[in-house]
């Protein structure tokens, strides 16, 4: 006949485990502070590093992320004036648009025009504003996404043949008190009458279009000496900014490309790593050595406990308890004991990001795994900073321990 | 016929050393069913050592035990520990009781290594406490508790899934001598209902409640009056079958 050998249910077990660490709660709690610690420093370094990786992407639009704009460098070179005639193409709208993902091109410039603006119909009396002219390229309309709200956009036709026809801003047409262009009303820049032909209701970029009296590139040539572009706006596919970013230059100025400044939108992607890189580092490695104090100070502590409880292990012994159930019990004391530090230091990992991002007026973002995961590590830390006690435990001699009082 | 419950075959212990010393030199003995057994002996003299053996807390060196009629020589660790978790309880000297658990909750850590439901173990628990006349302290910590008091939880404990074997070492070692009175009016009340004791013991008032005394000295294993021992086994034996728990 085989006897039947002990037997120890994992419920037991737990149970035991869960006595043993409210026996002493204060003792429990300091015990588990360095991995509580540790985990907290993980859970809010990598749930910082998240959070701040996410505002970057958040702030990432879709609409600076398709733009992308061209201006002659010149804070290099002494001799600016000459070298700008020369740099920006009036055509490059033109040479941009063949671009796969362009959608959109155009230059812009401000026209220097010391007279007011003046309207034919006299509204108010007063029919004399200060108003800013810009030339723009007809592909400008589309790089900015102006909306028309009612007439047209002047073409190429009007700029080659220096056409003397505006387009207005919606602010600059209500100034002017110009309603209607089906009539093609005139207006005086300075002396010279201009027809209306326009009016641009909304951009989506380059707000000053809409406080302005807008001009063909061809007409500003003409009518006031304008030399050459100041500016190229380009509307691109979204992605398609970085490439586009080193390709116009070389089709704007194939001879001298590296005198273009480009302004693309910032790679989301690199932003993130960056941040990610500089806040990790440090406080990965901090959290890494809490982590192995508290492994060290739960050793300890089982270690201690184990001597003090050596009666308690004889007495399991010689209820029916073998090596392996001593062991066992150990194992599963400081493994839960790493277990609800991970807890603790998770909750305060997560109240430490909620804190900062609110201070920072930031939305917390923390992975939800690491949830999960965080805890886990504390409870194998546990696990393996009660090894070594476990052991020494399982091979204590219920003789001697019995006898010690 | 009672039978035995414990039967020694030239059990010897010997423990490893330069040189190495013969703790129990090879010894028989039998323990039949509802025999009280008192083992004295002067301290060094091996009375441990037996008494360890036959609580499958130590191994012989040679020889064969037979517990229940079980040869436990030849068991894992785990089936030993199975063994003594089933059909040995223990009292000890210094009782130990886990000072943060209640009374009742010490005597449940008797089945704590075997299979069963926590109410089941519960009714055992405090059925047992009763026995033992505690069943008014159950949720007392033992702290609270005098030493004669801690001693019934501890007996209680031990009774806890009826061993075969009651196995007490100087059960009375840190009690007064009226506490000790009433621990031993315990023992006597439970020799009656037909258990098994062995108590290792110094006090010869103790010794002489037991019905039998086993002599140990330097190893050497006797029984002074084993020319009574058949009239006393049959008188025990007719007080087994005649006792209110038989």
């Amino acid at each position: 006949m085989k006897p039947k050998k002990s037997h120890l249910s994992i419920r037991d077990l737990l149970s035991e485990a869960a006595i043993a660490l409210t026996a002493r709660p204060g003792r429990t709690l300091l015990t588990a502070m360095g991995t509580v610690l540790g985990v907290a420093a993980l859970v809010a370094t990598l749930g910082l590093a998240k959070t701040a990786g996410s505002q970057i992407v958040s702030r990432f639009n879709e609409l600076e992320a398709t733009r992308v704009l061209i201006r002659p460098d010149n804070r290099n070179t002494g001799r600016q004036d000459d070298n700008q005639v020369s740099l920006l193409p009036w055509d490059a709208g033109d040479r941009l648009q063949r671009l796969n993902g362009v959608n959109g091109a155009g230059t812009k410039s401000r026209v220097s025009v010391n007279d007011l603006i003046r309207s034919v119909p006299e509204a108010d009396g007063r029919n004399e504003y200060q108003l800013s002219v810009i030339a723009v390229s007809p592909g400008t309309f589309e790089a900015v996404r102006a909306e028309l709200l009612t007439g047209r956009f002047f073409d190429e036709g009007h700029s080659e043949g220096k056409e003397p026809v505006v387009m207005l801003g919606l602010g600059a047409a209500r100034r002017l008190n110009v309603t209607r262009v089906d009539n093609q009303p005139a207006i005086f820049i300075g002396d010279v009458p201009v027809a209306v032909i326009g009016i641009i209701s909304d951009v989506a970029r380059e707000p000053d279009l809409l406080n302005a009296v807008i001009v063909s590139d061809g007409f500003a040539r003409e009518q006031f000496g304008l030399q050459a572009p100041e500016e190229v706006h380009v509307d691109v596919d979204l992605g398609a900014a970085q490439l586009i970013g080193t390709q116009a230059p070389v089709a704007l100025a194939p001879n001298e490309p590296e005198r273009l400044r480009v302004s693309v939108p910032s790679s989301p992607r690199r932003a993130r790593s960056g941040v990610e890189s500089d806040v990790n580092a440090l406080f990965l490695i901090l959290g890494g050595v809490s982590l192995l104090v508290g492994a060290i100070g739960i050793m300890n502590v089982t270690l201690v406990s184990v001597l003090e409880r050596r009666g308690e292990i004889g007495l399991r012994r010689a209820l029916g308890a073998s090596r392996s159930h001593i062991a066992s019990q150990f194992l599963f004391e400081s493994a839960a004991l790493g277990a609800l530090a991970g807890v603790i230091g998770t909750a305060l990992g997560v109240l430490t990001v909620v804190g900062v991002s609110a201070r920072q007026q930031w939305t917390p973002v923390i992975d939800p795994w690491l949830l999960l995961a965080a805890p886990a590590v504390g409870a194998l830390i546990g696990l393996l900073a009660g090894t070594y006690p476990a052991w020494k435990a399982s091979a204590t001699e219920p003789i001697a321990a019995l006898r010690s009082t | 016929m009672r039978l035995p419950v414990v039967e020694l075959d030239q059990v010897q212990r010997v423990f490893p050393g330069t040189p190495p010393v013969e703790a129990l030199k090879p010894a028989d003995l039998v323990i039949y069913e509802g025999d009280y057994v008192a083992i004295v002996g002067p301290s060094g003299s091996g009375k441990s050592t037996l008494l360890h053996l036959l609580g499958l807390l130590d191994q012989p060196t040679s020889g064969t035990y037979k517990l229940d009629g079980i040869d436990v020589s030849g068991l894992s660790e785990a089936e030993r520990a199975g063994v003594r978790g089933r059909r040995i309880g223990f009292v000890f000297q210094s009782f130990h009781l886990l000072a943060h658990r209640t009374t009742v909750e010490n005597v449940m850590l008797a089945e704590l290594y075997r299979k069963g439901k926590p109410k089941d173990r519960r009714n055992r628990a405090v059925a047992a406490l009763e026995q033992v006349g505690l069943g008014h302290r159950l949720d007392a910590f033992p702290t609270t508790l005098s030493g004669g008091e801690r001693q019934r939880v501890a007996v209680a404990r031990a009774l806890t899934g009826e061993p075969s074997l009651l196995l007490a070492d100087e059960p009375t070692g840190n009690l007064d001598s009226k506490t000790t009175g009433s621990v031993m009016e315990l023992f006597d009340d439970l020799h009656r209902d037909g258990l098994t004791i062995a108590t290792i013991t110094h006090d010869s008032d103790v010794s002489a409640r037991a019905q039998r005394r086993i002599r140990i000295q330097d190893g050497q294993l006797s029984e002074p009056d084993s020319e009574s021992r058949a009239e006393e086994a049959a008188l025990a034996g007719s007080r087994v079958n005649t006792g209110p728990a038989s």
